[in-house]
C-alpha cells in the first residue's frame, strides 16, 4: 500500500516555525519555512538536521512551497536556501513573493543591526534565496516535475495567502497554510473545491474558538473609536506593520468617508508604505468590493491615513495613530503610549495577541501601574481595549473547509496541544475521518488507497455493452474479461486477441485432461452411450454430440472411453477441456466421478 | 448545448466560406419572391453541398413566413430532410421546423407524425436532440390534444435511455413541458419497462424523471431536477417519495444541480409541511418543513456562491418553520444539535457560552473555567445554526443582500424573530457596499412595526445618522418615523443626533422635521416628562425668546406640537412665545404643525373648524361648489362671472388648506378658468360688432383661446388619477378653445386657404375627438361636441365660411359641461430642495468650461418621471437650456414619489458681473402618445398599431408644463486668463 508520510519540523502542537516535511508517491516536499517569534537561539529555526546531517538539501527535497510571507511561516528560507543549502525551486504566489523580502530584510536587520548577532543570514543572501522563487497563479496547475503537481487555492488571511494542493499520480495532500473563512474589509473568504486529498494539512490556531459576527466586532470597534474621537481623546492602535494593519486601515478610512470625520489618521512609516505600495498593485488578491471599485478609486490609497510624524503625538486635538509593534513592546508604539497613558481620554486598542510579558500582555490583564525601565512607573489612566481581528479561521470555519475539501485524512498542525485535541475529537466524530496531530519530529504515516485508473479499449467496451444491453448503471459493478497490458506506466484494458496482436506473441491454447475411473461392466462404446444419454438428461440447453469416432462431444470438451487391460470392468474416461470451457469441464469431471445412474441401459 | 451546436456548424461553414461567396448575393433575390415554399425548394435543390445549404437556410431564417404557406415549407424542408447526409445541415432543418411550429395561427399536429417519423431513423445524437426540441415546440403548440401528448411522451421515454446527455436532457425537458400525472405510462412499458431493468409496468412521469436524478452526468441530472420544477409549476403534485433522491442533490458535486436541488427542496417543503421525516442517526422524527430549513441554512455556507445565493433567498420564503429553528439561524455559537433538545442542552448552552468557546471580544475570555461534557457540541450542527450569521458576512453582496431580503421576508412573519435579528440588521448598516446598507435600513423600517428598540439599539441605528451618503440618511430618517422607541431617554438620543445630523447636513432639514413630527405623533407619553427641558422653561425665570429662525429650534418645536395634540396636558408647560411660534409655525409649515386645540386663544376657532372631520367636510364644500356652478346653463347669465369667479377663489384656497384634496381642488379650479375665459370670450358685445372695430377684443380673445389651449394640456398631463372621462371633458374645452380659434382666424384674416386648411383640420379634431372617447360621448349630452356631431354631415360638405358661422352659434350656445370629479386626482409638484437660491456667493468658472450644477429636487404623483422630467436653465441673455437627467438620477423613495438627484452643466461666454439664472423643472408631453395611455393603457396599443394606415389623428403637440418654482442660481463666468 502506498504512504504519505508527514513530519512537522515546526508547528507540530504548537505556533510558529512552521515547516512541514511531506513524503508523498516518492516525492518530499517542505511545506512553509518559518521562523519561531518566541526563540533567539537555535531553536528559532527548524532543525533541517532532520532530513540531513552534513551536506546539502537539495538532493533530499523535490520542492519547497511557501504559503504566505508572515514570518512564522518564511522566516527561515535564506537560511535554509544559501547557509544550509537548498537550490530547488521555491513556490510562493506573486504577492507572496513581492512581499516576503521586505519582510526578511526587516527581520535582518532587526536581529543583525539592533541585535547585534552574528552568523545570520545577509542581504545578499536574501537576493539569491528570492531569485530560486517560482511564481504561482491561483488555480494554477504547475508541474514541478512529470509526477509531482501543485495548485494554488485562494486562503484570505493576508495578501498572497495560499493552500496548496500537492499532487502525485492519485495521492494528494492540500496543505492549507494559514487561512480565513471568513472575509473582512480587504480580503475574501478561503475557497477550495471538492478535491478530496488523502490528507488534509490544517492550521488550528482557533480550534476552540467559535467568533461572534465579524460585523459586530467591527462596529465595536468602530463605535469605540468614534466616541474617543468625539470626546477629544487620542486613540493608539498598535499594529505589526502587514495584514490586520491594511483591514483596520479600510475599516477607518471608509468610516471616516461615511461620516465625514475630519480628525486625522496616522500611520508610523517605514515599512508599511512598501509594502501598501504592493497592497495597491496586487487588487485581484482582494475582496469583491475593492475589486469592483478600484477602477474608480484604489482603497488602498488612503484619504484620510497620512504618514506619522514623531511630533504628531504631542499635537492637540483627537487623532488615531497605527504604530509598530504590536505588542508594545518597544518602538514607535511604547514610546506613544508612554505619552498618552496618562490621560483617561485617550484609548489604546490592541487589535490581537499579545505575548506574555510584553506591556501590552499586562495591560490587557488589568495592570494600571506599569515599571518601566530605570525604576519610573506610569500610570495607565487611558482606557484598553482588545478587539480581535486576526484572519485565522475559528473552529466552524475549519469544520466548513474540511466539508468543502472532504480528505480522507485530517491532520491538524499551527496550534496549541490541548486545543487541537478539542478539535480533533469533533472532527472524528462529525466526519469520521482519522484526524492526527503530530508534535514536531513526529511522524504520522497515512496509508492510501488509490484508484487506479485504466484506459479500456473502446472496441471491448462496445462489445461488453452489446452483451449486457442497457445503459452501465453506476451502482452495479459489472465483470468483464479482457487483458490488462501495463506498459511504460501506463494500463491498458484491451480484449486478448488484440493483447495478443499487441505484444505479437502466438496464441497458445490451453488444454485441460483428466482421466476418471468409472466402474462400468458394460463395452466401450455402450459405455459411451450411456454417458452420452447421462449428460443428455443433465445438461439441458448444451450441443451434445456423440460422434463416430467413438467421443462424446460437449461444446468443446471431449469425452473418450477407454477399458483398462487388467479389469475390463474399470474403463477410464478421458476428459479434455479448453481453458475457456474451464467451468464447464471441471463441472463434468465431479458429475462423471460420481459414477453413471444405474438405471440407464 | 445550442450554443455549441451552433458552433460546430460556423466552423464546418466557415471552412468553405470562399466558394459561394460571389452566388449568395443571387440567391438572396430568389429568397423575395411571394411564394416562400417554392423558392426554398429550388434553393435547396440547388445546393450542391452542405454549406450551400446551410446557408440558404439560415437566409431563409432570417425572415417570417405566412401562415398559408408554413405547411408547404415544412414539407419540402421535410422532403429535403430525409435527403440529406449531412449531420449540421439536419439540424438546422430540425430547428427550422421548431421555429416553423411556432408561427401563429398554425397548427403542427399535421405534422406530429413526420417528425416522428424522422426521429425513429434519427442517427446523429445532435440532431435528435434537436428534434425533440421540435417536439417540445409542437407539443406546446398543440396543448389540447391529449393523443398528441401522450405519443410525444412515449418518444420521449423512449430517447431517455440514449447515451448522449443532450438527448436525455431534452427528454426530460420535453416530460416536464408535456407529461401528466394523472395518465400513467402504461403502454410504454415494453420499450422502457426492460430498458431500465425495471419490472413494475405501471410508471408515471414522476417516477421515470426521478429515475434520471441519478444520472452520471450532471446536466442531465440538473436537466431531471428542472423537469420535476416544471411539472410543479403546471400545478401537478409532486410526490414525497422524491424527497430523500433530491436531499442527497444537495451534496452534489457540481453547483447547478446543487442549486436546482435547493429550488427542488424548497418545493417540497411548500408541498408537504406538516409531514414528518426521520433523522438520520437517531430515532427522531421533525417536520419535513423545518427539516428542509436546516438543509437550505447548510447550504448558505456553500462553496459556490451562486447556490449560496440561491439558499438565502429560498430561506427567506419558508414562512412555517418551527420558531425554535428560525432562532438557531441567528445564533453561531449555539452548537448543540437542537434537534434533540432537552432542558440539559440548555444548561450547556449557558455553560459554553460563558466558556470553552472564546467570542474574540474580551481578551482571555477563552480561558478554561468549567470543563464541559465535549460530547454535547457540535460543531457542525445539522440544524439550521448560524446560517444567517454566515449570509449576512459572505464574501458576495448577493448573498448579503439576498440574506437581509430573507430576514425581512422572516421577520415579517415572525415577531420574535424580528426582535431577535434586530442585532443583526443593525451590524448591516456598517457594510462596506452602500446598496447593502441601504437595504438593511429599508428592511428594518419594513419590519419596526412589530419591534420596540431599546436604547442601545437605538444608539447604534443613530450612528448612521452621520453618514455622508444622503440615501442612506433618508432611508434612516424613513425608519426613525416608524420605530418605536421604550423610553423617554431614547426619545432625548433621538433628537440630540438628528438636530446633530441637521447641524451637519443642514440640507436634511425638511427629512429631519418630517421625522420629529413622527416621532412627536408616536411617543406623546414620553415627549411628555422632557418638554420643561426641551423649550428650555424654568418654573421661575423667563428664559430668553430663542431664535424662531433657527432649524434646530423648529425640530424641536415639531416634535412638541406634535406629541401635543395627542397629549391635552402638555399645552400648560408651554411659555408665551411658544404659542406665538406655535401660530407662526402653523401658517407656514402647516404640513408639519398639527392643529392643536389650545386653551384661551382665537385660534382655537381656526383650528377646531379643520380639524374635526375635515377632509368630509372639505370633499362637500368641493362638490357643494361643483354643484353651485353647474346651475349656470347659460353663459350669459348675469352673475355667471362672478359666480365662476369666486367658486375658483374658493376652490384654490381650499387646495392650500386641505392637502388632501389640493389636487382635485386645483384641477377644479383650473377647469372652471377655463370656463371663465371661455365665457370671458364669447360675450356678447364682441360678436356682434364690425371687425375692424374690435381689434382689441380680439386680441384678448386670441390670447383667451391660446391660454385655455395651454391650460387643457396642463389638465391633462399635470393631474394623475383622471379617468377617461374627465379626459373627454378636458378634450371638450380643447375642442371649444379651437373653435374659437377657427372663428377668430376666419374673422380677422382674410385668405381662404389658411382657413380651408384649418378648417379641416377642425374637423379631424373632431372625428378623432369621437373616435377616442366614444364610450363618453352618452356622457356628452348636449354639448359642443354634441351638436357638432349632430351637424356633422353638413359641416364636411359645407364652405369654410359657412362652417366658421356655424361654430360661432353652436359655441355660444353650448353650456357649461359638468365636471365630475374622480376619487383620486393628484397634481404632479415638484420642489426644488438645491440650490435653495438663498446662496450670495456666485459660482465662478471659466467661460467656455462647464460647471456642473447639483439639483436634488422631490417629485410627487409624476408618472414614470425617467422619460417626461426635464431640467430648464434660463440665462440672463434669453437663452434657455433643456436637460434631460439620467434614468439613474431618479429615485423612488414612497409611493407616487421620486426624487431627482443630478447635476446639471452650466457653460456660458463671460460676463462682467455675477447674476442669476433660473434652474426649474418641466413636465414634457406629447399629446399624441400619451393622450390615451393615462385613461385606457390597453387600447394604445392597438391605436398605435394602426398610425400606419389611419391619417394622424390629432396632429402630436409636443411641450412642456413648468411644474416647480423656478431656483435663482448667482453665477459668474469668468473670461479665461491667458
Amino acid at each position: 500500500m502506498p504512504e504519505i508520510k508527514v513530519t512537522p519540523l515546526g508547528a507540530g502542537q504548537d505556533v510558529g516555525r512552521s515547516c512541514i516535511l511531506v513524503s508523498i508517491g516518492g516525492k518530499n516536499i517542505m511545506l512553509d519555512c518559518g521562523m519561531h517569534m518566541g526563540y533567539n537561539d537555535d531553536r528559532r529555526f527548524p532543525d533541517f538536521s532532520y532530513i540531513t546531517q552534513n551536506g546539502r538539501l537539495t538532493e533530499f527535497l523535490d520542492c519547497v512551497i511557501i504559503s504566505h510571507f508572515h514570518l512564522d511561516h518564511c522566516g527561515a528560507l535564506p537560511f535554509m536556501s544559501e547557509m544550509v543549502g537548498y537550490d530547488g525551486p521555491i513556490y510562493m504566489t506573486h504577492p507572496t513573493k513581492a512581499i516576503c523580502p521586505i519582510l526578511l530584510e526587516d527581520f535582518r536587520k532587526i536581529t543583525v543591526d539592533k541585535k547585534g548577532e552574528t552568523n545570520f543570514f545577509t542581504s545578499q543572501m536574501i537576493k539569491d534565496c528570492m531569485k530560486k522563487v517560482v511564481p504561482l497563479n491561483l488555480h494554477q496547475t504547475v508541474q514541478v516535475d512529470d509526477e509531482l503537481e501543485i495548485k494554488a487555492y485562494y486562503a484570505g488571511h493576508v495578501l498572497g495567502a495560499a493552500m496548496v494542493h500537492i499532487k502525485v499520480g492519485l495521492e494528494s495532500v492540500v496543505y492549507t497554510g494559514d487561512y480565513n473563512m471568513t472575509p473582512d474589509r480587504h480580503l475574501g473568504a478561503a475557497w477550495i473545491d471538492k478535491c478530496r486529498p488523502d490528507v488534509l494539512i490544517s492550521e488550528s490556531t482557533y480550534a476552540t474558538t467559535i467568533r461572534d459576527s465579524k460585523r459586530c466586532r467591527e462596529r465595536d470597534f468602530l463605535k469605540k473609536v468614534h466616541e474617543s474621537i468625539e470626546r477629544g481623546g487620542k486613540v493608539l492602535i498598535p499594529v505589526f506593520a502587514l495584514g490586520r494593519a491594511q483591514e483596520l486601515c479600510i475599516l477607518l478610512e471608509t468610516f471616516w468617508e461615511r461620516m465625514n470625520l475630519k480628525a486625522p489618521i496616522y500611520f508610523s512609516t517605514g515599512l508599511t508604505e512598501k509594502a501598501n505600495h504592493y497592497y495597491k498593485l496586487f487588487i485581484t488578491w482582494t475582496n469583491q468590493k475593492i475589486r469592483k471599485t478600484f477602477v474608480q478609486r484604489n482603497m488602498f490609497e488612503f484619504k484620510h491615513i497620512k504618514p506619522f510624524d514623531r511630533s504628531y503625538a504631542d499635537n492637540p486635538g483627537p487623532m488615531v495613530v497605527f504604530a509598530t509593534p504590536g505588542m508594545l513592546h518597544a518602538g514607535q508604539s511604547l514610546q506613544i503610549f508612554k505619552k498618552w497613558a496618562g490621560h483617561e481620554k485617550n484609548m489604546v486598542i490592541m487589535p490581537g495577541y499579545c505575548v506574555q510579558g510584553t506591556i501590552g500582555h499586562k495591560i490587557l490583564n488589568g495592570q494600571r501601574k506599569l515599571e518601566m525601565e530605570g525604576r519610573a512607573t506610569l500610570d495607565v489612566k487611558l482606557q484598553v481595549e482588545y478587539m480581535s481581528f486576526s484572519a485565522h479561521a475559528d473552529a466552524k470555519g475549519i469544520m466548513q473547509l474540511i466539508r468543502m475539501a472532504e480528505p480522507r485524512n485530517m491532520l491538524l498542525v499551527h496550534g496549541e496541544a490541548v486545543k487541537m485535541e478539542f478539535l480533533k475529537g469533533k472532527i472524528e466524530q462529525e466526519f469520521s475521518v482519522d484526524c492526527h496531530m503530530p508534535a514536531n519530529g513526529e511522524t504520522v504515516t497515512v496509508t492510501t488507497n488509490p484508484s487506479v485508473p485504466v484506459d479500456i479499449s473502446l472496441n471491448l467496451l462496445k462489445r461488453e455493452m452489446a452483451l449486457g444491453g442497457t445503459l452501465p448503471d453506476p451502482k452495479k459493478p459489472r465483470t468483464m474479461h479482457g487483458t490488462l497490458i501495463m506498459k511504460e506506466n501506463s494500463l491498458k484494458l484491451v480484449s486478448s486477441e488484440q493483447a495478443l496482436k499487441e505484444l505479437g506473441l502466438n496464441e497458445h491454447q490451453l488444454r485441460f485432461t483428466c482421466r476418471v475411473p468409472l466402474q462400468d461392466p458394460h463395452s466401450d462404446p455402450d459405455t459411451l452411450h450411456g454417458i452420452y444419454l447421462h449428460l443428455k438428461s443433465v445438461l439441458k440447453g448444451y450441443t451434445i454430440q456423440h460422434l463416430p469416432d467413438g467421443t462424446v462431444m460437449v461444446e468443446s470438451i471431449v469425452i473418450k472411453v477407454s477399458s483398462s487391460a487388467e479389469d475390463p470392468n474399470t474403463k477410464v474416461l478421458l476428459l479434455s477441456w479448453s481453458y475457456q470451457d474451464e467451468d464447464l469441464g471441471s463441472f463434468l469431471s465431479t458429475l462423471l466421478k460420481k459414477g453413471l445412474p444405474s438405471g440407464l441401459c | 448545448m445550442a450554443a455549441h451546436l451552433k458552433k460546430r456548424v460556423y466552423e464546418e461553414f466557415s471552412q468553405v466560406v470562399q466558394i459561394p461567396q460571389e452566388e449568395a448575393p443571387a440567391k438572396k433575390l430568389r429568397l423575395s419572391k411571394p411564394s416562400k415554399s417554392a423558392a426554398l425548394h429550388i434553393d435547396l435543390c440547388k445546393a450542391t453541398n452542405s454549406t450551400d445549404a446551410l446557408q440558404y437556410l439560415l437566409q431563409f431564417a432570417r425572415k417570417p413566413v405566412e401562415v398559408e404557406s408554413v405547411e408547404g415549407v415544412i414539407r419540402i424542408l421535410l422532403e429535403h430532410y430525409y435527403k440529406e447526409t449531412d449531420n449540421s445541415v439536419r439540424l438546422k432543418i430540425a430547428s427550422l421546423l421548431g421555429l416553423l411550429s411556432k408561427t401563429q395561427g398554425f397548427r403542427p399536429d399535421c405534422i406530429v407524425d413526420d417528425a416522428i417519423n424522422t426521429l425513429n431513423n434519427e442517427k446523429s445524437h445532435q440532431v435528435l436532440a434537436q428534434l425533440l426540441d421540435t417536439l417540445l415546440v409542437i407539443g406546446t403548440q398543440l396543448p389540447e390534444s391529449p393523443t398528441v401528448r401522450q405519443r410525444l411522451i412515449e418518444m420521449a421515454c423512449k430517447h431517455l435511455s440514449d447515451s448522449y446527455f443532450g438527448v436525455r436532457n431534452k427528454c426530460l425537458k420535453l416530460l416536464g413541458c408535456l407529461g401528466t400525472v394523472d395518465a400513467p405510462l402504461t403502454k410504454d412499458n415494453e420499450g422502457l419497462g426492460t430498458s431500465l431493468g425495471l419490472c413494475r409496468g405501471v410508471r408515471d412521469v414522476q417516477s421515470i424523471i426521478s429515475d434520471y436524478f441519478g444520472d452520471q452526468d450532471p446536466r442531465v441530472r440538473t436537466a431531471a431536477i428542472k423537469a420535476m420544477l416544471q411539472l410543479h409549476e403546471r400545478g401537478m403534485k409532486i410526490h414525497e417519495i422524491i424527497y430523500n433522491q433530491a436531499c442527497r442533490l444537495l451534496t452534489d458535486d457540481y453547483e447547478q444541480v446543487r442549486s436546482a436541488a435547493v429550488q427542488m427542496v424548497w418545493v417540497l417543503s411548500q408541498l408537504y409541511p406538516e409531514s414528518i421525516v426521520p433523522i438520520p442517526s437517531s430515532n427522531e422524527e421533525i417536520r419535513l418543513v423545518d427539516d428542509v430549513f436546516g438543509k437550505i441554512s447548510h447550504m448558505v455556507s456553500d462553496g459556490s456562491w451562486m447556490v449560496r445565493v440561491q439558499a438565502a433567498k429560498t430561506l427567506g420564503s419558508i414562512l412555517q418553520v418551527s420558531p425554535h429553528f428560525l432562532e438557531q439561524t441567528l445564533d453561531k455559537k449555539l452548537m448543540s444539535d437542537l434537534r434533540r433538545k432537552r432542558t440539559a442542552h440548555e444548561r450547556a448552552k449557558e455553560l459554553f457560552t460563558s466558556g470553552e468557546f472564546s467570542s474574540g471580544r474580551k481578551w482571555a475570555d477563552d480561558a478554561p473555567k468549567e470543563k464541559l461534557d465535549t460530547n454535547t457540541v457540535y460543531l457542525i450542527a445539522s440544524g439550521a445554526c448560524g446560517a444567517f450569521v454566515h449570509g449576512l458576512e459572505d464574501e458576495m453582496f448577493e448573498v448579503r443582500i439576498a440574506a437581509v431580503e430573507a430576514l425581512s421576508q422572516l421577520a415579517r412573519s415572525s415577531p420574535s424573530f424580528a426582535e431577535k435579528c434586530l442585532d443583526f440588521l443593525v451590524d448591516m448598516f456598517n457594510d462596506e457596499i452602500e446598496e447593502v446598507r441601504l437595504q438593511s435600513i429599508h428592511v428594518l423600517r419594513e419590519i419596526s412595526t412589530h419591534i420596540t428598540l431599546r436604547e442601545d439599539q437605538l444608539d447604534t441605528v443613530l450612528a448612521v445618522l452621520e453618514d455622508s451618503s444622503r440615501d442612506i440618511r433618508e432611508a434612516l430618517h424613513e425608519l426613525i418615523c416608524y420605530t418605536n422607541v421604550s423610553t423617554k431617554e431614547c426619545i432625548q438620543l433621538a433628537l440630540l443626533e438628528l438636530l446633530k445630523n441637521l447641524n451637519k447636513y443642514p440640507t436634511d432639514r425638511n427629512s429631519v422635521w418630517k421625522c420629529l413630527k413622527f416621532l412627536g405623533s408616536r411617543h406623546p407619553t414620553l415627549v411628555l416628562p422632557l418638554v420643561p427641558e426641551l423649550l428650555s422653561t424654568h418654573p421661575y425665570f423667563d428664559t430668553p425668546e430663542p431664535d424662531m429662525d433657527d432649524p434646530a429650534y423648529i425640530a424641536v418645536l415639531v416634535l412638541v406640537f406634535n406629541a401635543a395634540k395627542s397629549c391635552p396636558t402638555m399645552p400648560a408647560l408651554f411659555s408665551d412665545h411658544t404659542f406665538r411660534h406655535y401660530a407662526y409655525l402653523r401658517d407656514s409649515l402647516s404640513h408639519l404643525v398639527p392643529p392643536l386645540r389650545l386653551p384661551g386663544n382665537g385660534l382655537d376657532l381656526v383650528d377646531s373648524r379643520c380639524s374635526s372631520g375635515s377632509v368630509e367636510s372639505a370633499q362637500l364644500f368641493l362638490q357643494q361648489s361643483l354643484n353651485r356652478v353647474s346651475t349656470i346653463q347659460n353663459l350669459e347669465a348675469p352673475g355667471a362671472q362672478d359666480l365662476l369667479n369666486f367658486t375658483i377663489r374658493d376652490l384654490r384656497r381650499l387646495g392650500e388648506l386641505q392637502t388632501e384634496l389640493a389636487g382635485a381642488a386645483d384641477f377644479c379650479a383650473t377647469y372652471l378658468r377655463c370656463q371663465l375665459l371661455l365665457m370671458k370670450a364669447l360675450q356678447e358685445k364682441l360678436w356682434n360688432m364690425a371687425v375692424p372695430l374690435c381689434l382689441k377684443q380680439n386680441v384678448t380673445a386670441t390670447a383667451a383661446a391660446q391660454q385655455i389651449l395651454e391650460e387643457t394640456y396642463k389638465l391633462e398631463f399635470l393631474y394623475s388619477g383622471l379617468e377617461s372621462r374627465q379626459v373627454a371633458t378636458i378634450h371638450h374645452v380643447r375642442l371649444q378653445a379651437k373653435a374659437l380659434q377657427l372663428v377668430l382666424t376666419a374673422r380677422t384674416r382674410q385668405g381662404l386657404d389658411p382657413l380651408i386648411s384649418s378648417c379641416e383640420k377642425f374637423l379631424q379634431d373632431i372625428e378623432s375627438f369621437q373616435r377616442l372617447f366614444l364610450a363618453e360621448l352618452p356622457h356628452l349630452q348636449d354639448s359642443f361636441v354634441d351638436k357638432l356631431l349632430e351637424l356633422m354631415p353638413r359641416l364636411s360638405s359645407c364652405k369654410p365660411v359657412e362652417t366658421v358661422k356655424i361654430l360661432q352659434t353652436t359655441l355660444r350656445q353650448s353650456g357649461l359641461l359638468q365636471l365630475r370629479l374622480p376619487e383620486q386626482i393628484h397634481r404632479a409638484t415638484a420642489t426644488i430642495i438645491e440650490p435653495t437660491g438663498e446662496s450670495d456667493n456666485p459660482l465662478k468658472f471659466t467661460t467656455g468650461l462647464v460647471v456642473a450644477l447639483d439639483i436634488d429636487a422631490t417629485l410627487e404623483h409624476v408618472q414614470d418621471p425617467q422619460n417626461i422630467v426635464k431640467v430648464q436653465v434660463l440665462y440672463p441673455d434669453g437663452q434657455s437650456h433643456m436637460i434631460h437627467p439620467k434614468p439613474g438620477d431618479f429615485r423612488k423613495p414612497g409611493p407616487n414619489r421620486h426624487r431627482l438627484i443630478t447635476q446639471v452643466y452650466l457653460s456660458h461666454t463671460a460676463w462682467t458681473e455675477p447674476s442669476q439664472i433660473e434652474v426649474r423643472l418641466l413636465l414634457a408631453y406629447s399629446s399624441s402618445s400619451t393622450s390615451l395611455s393615462s385613461a385606457s393603457p390597453a387600447s394604445k396599443l392597438g391605436w398605435s398599431d394602426s398610425i400606419d394606415s389611419l391619417p394622424q389623428p390629432e396632429a402630436a403637440v409636443e411641450g412642456t408644463i413648468p411644474f416647480s418654482k423656478p431656483v435663482k442660481v448667482y453665477i459668474m463666468p469668468k473670461p479665461a486668463r491667458r
